[in-house]
């Protein structure tokens, strides 16, 4: 901006409307992080009021971790979140690789299928999936949140991915080749570890999605079957207390973890 | 694959395939035609459902009582869409034009509470708009109020609670448009002697136009069929059709007017992206 020499610089809207500017943007930050700030505060409230601040302390934590049935739902997102993950990641990064490496018939109805999935709202999912499990015989349950989980995941993974794979260097896999490496060779050897910092992503995408997720699972879990945010729903619909800020805040502090780990390996892509 | 990579259909494509084509056909595609079989279907009074082909699932739409849900679905979506638009554009262009080193830093600000469960954002506002809340502790200081009123379990309520959620959703598609614009097309504007309101609007907003769409479809979308927030949020006067589809699924057990109203939702989602297409195009379809 404003770099041209001699004629008239750009100054954009002009200072009064730029202190403006300045001022809406740093209301909007406070509006965006003020709310979960006020929900992890009051996490370490002494007294069980979720509103008066009387003093600090840990004690809901300590509810928290010996409340059996959310270390049981905890349990349950974990083995879902890691068994999804590793499922949505593969079958993602070998989309991705079809995507960008060839051309075929029926690769923008391919193309349509993986962006309807990421977009389609997410209660159409979650009833079409119990429609579909009820007349196919299956139990709800973690079996069918595994599978309901991965389907929603593998439309993100094969996004990220493609989008590290459409930014590299063919010519290094072809050198491989040329140098007497075999297709499976090359993947293993030069093409994935090129590529594995936009896989990462994608799993770590897909692992935040899974744990986050309460509508799609909502409808697929049937009863018995509580992952996190279902237990923090009904513990929600049950009254407002500092367990579920506590709790809250643990969950919200994994998906911080999780996001910049994340944003590590994004940064990397855009710096390629 | 070797050299044959990228003509037409081969074994290792097939292979590349196959896991997704599966998974996605078995778990996404065929529920989908199954609620789509469904909706023509009749339910019977315990929850069996006879498949045929009836279309009173959908006229039942027009039953006062849905209408009236419908209705307000769309008030509501619509009012959100644009509330995130007005709040969202400024930032978006912000951190596009003023953001210079920080930009990365200040877009990962927006993203992290868009990667946070919609669920605690949801239960944040329950706890600030709650009967002894902040909101009405920062009322009644304020004067404005003498004591707690009901903020929650409102319409208003509602709406706030969707802002907040879907405002990430919004700033993301419009930064993307915005970051891609030459800022050199504005210098020109005004070299020409446009005024920087007149630059704005003819030619900065113009050019984000794939952006505010692409936004609006993200939020218009899935606060269509909202249910969460409705329930954690508002009361009886605030039934959505996100409400009245978990209702007939998990409560009511007609599976057939629930599959109805749910085809109806992906329909909007169709009609939505088609008119991206049309007026966008599908190249920028990736940076949605």
């Amino acid at each position: 901006m404003g770099e041209s020499k001699g004629g008239p610089v750009y100054k954009g809207l002009g200072k009064i409307p730029d202190r403006a500017l300045l001022l809406f943007a740093t209301l909007l930050y406070v509006f965006l992080y003020a709310p979960i700030l006020v929900l992890v505060f009051f996490s370490f409230n002494s007294s069980k009021s979720t509103q008066v601040w009387t003093g600090f302390s840990t004690e809901w934590y300590g509810e928290l971790i010996s409340d059996q049935s959310v270390l049981e739902a905890f349990r349950l997102s974990m083995i879902v979140g890691v068994t999804a993950t590793a499922i949505a990641t593969v079958i993602g990064t070998l989309t991705a690789l079809a995507l960008t490496r060839h051309r075929f018939r029926g690769k923008t109805l391919a193309d349509s299928a993986i962006y309807a999935a990421t977009v389609m709202p997410e209660i159409v999912v979650g009833v079409s999936l119990l429609v579909f499990f009820v007349a196919a015989g299956l139990q709800l349950g973690i079996t069918t949140i595994i599978i309901a989980h991965v389907a929603f995941t593998i439309s993100f993974v094969t996004i990220v991915v493609r989008a590290r794979l459409s930014g590299m260097d063919r010519s290094i896999e072809e050198a491989a080749q040329d140098l007497g490496a075999n297709p499976i060779e090359t993947f293993l050897r030069v093409t994935l570890p090129l590529i594995l910092p936009g896989v990462m992503a994608g799993a770590l995408l897909a692992f935040t999605l899974s744990l986050d997720d309460f509508v799609i699972t909502f409808f697929v879990a049937g009863v018995g079957s509580s992952t996190l945010p279902l237990k923090i729903y009904s513990m929600i619909k049950f009254g407002v207390s500092p367990v579920i800020n506590a709790l809250s805040t643990v969950v919200l502090v994994a998906t911080m973890v999780l996001v910049f780990g994340g944003s590590h390996f994004f940064m990397r892509k855009e710096n390629a | 694959m070797g050299e044959e990579k990228g003509r037409g259909w081969s074994l290792g494509l097939a292979g590349l395939l196959t896991p997704v084509t599966v998974w996605l056909g078995l778990f996404f595609l065929v529920p989908l035609l199954f609620i789509l079989a469904y909706s023509f279907g009749t339910s019977g009074i315990y929850g069996g459902i006879t498949l045929g082909f009836n279309p009173g699932n959908y006229l039942r739409v027009f039953d006062p009582l849905y209408l009236e849900i419908v209705g307000r679905t769309l008030v509501i979506a619509l009012l959100n869409t644009f509330l995130c638009l007005l709040l969202g554009y400024p930032l978006a262009y912000f951190i596009a034009f003023k953001g210079g080193s920080r930009k990365n830093l200040l877009i990962l600000l927006v993203m992290i509470p868009f990667w946070t469960s919609l669920l605690l954002r949801a239960y944040a506002w329950v706890v600030i708009l709650g009967g002894n809340g902040i909101a009405n502790r920062a009322l009644q200081f304020l004067g404005i109020t003498d004591g707690p009123v009901n903020l929650i379990f409102t319409p208003q309520a509602v709406i706030m609670g969707m802002v907040y959620s879907y405002l990430p959703f919004m700033i993301l598609p419009l930064y993307a448009a915005l970051e891609k614009f030459d800022a050199r097309l504005k210098e020109a504007a005004q070299d020409l002697g446009a005024s920087r309101w007149h630059t704005f609007w003819r030619v900065t907003f113009p050019l984000s136009m794939p952006g505010v769409i692409a936004g609006s479809i993200l939020v218009f979308i899935p606060s269509a069929g909202e249910f969460v927030i409705p329930n954690l949020l508002g009361g009886a006067r605030t039934v959505l059709v996100g409400n009245l589809i978990q209702q007939q699924f998990l409560l009511a057990r007609d599976w057939a007017f629930g599959s109805a109203l749910a085809m109806m939702l992906a329909a909007l989602l169709v009609g939505a992206i088609m008119f991206y297409v049309r007026k966008v195009g599908t190249e920028n379809l990736e940076g949605v």
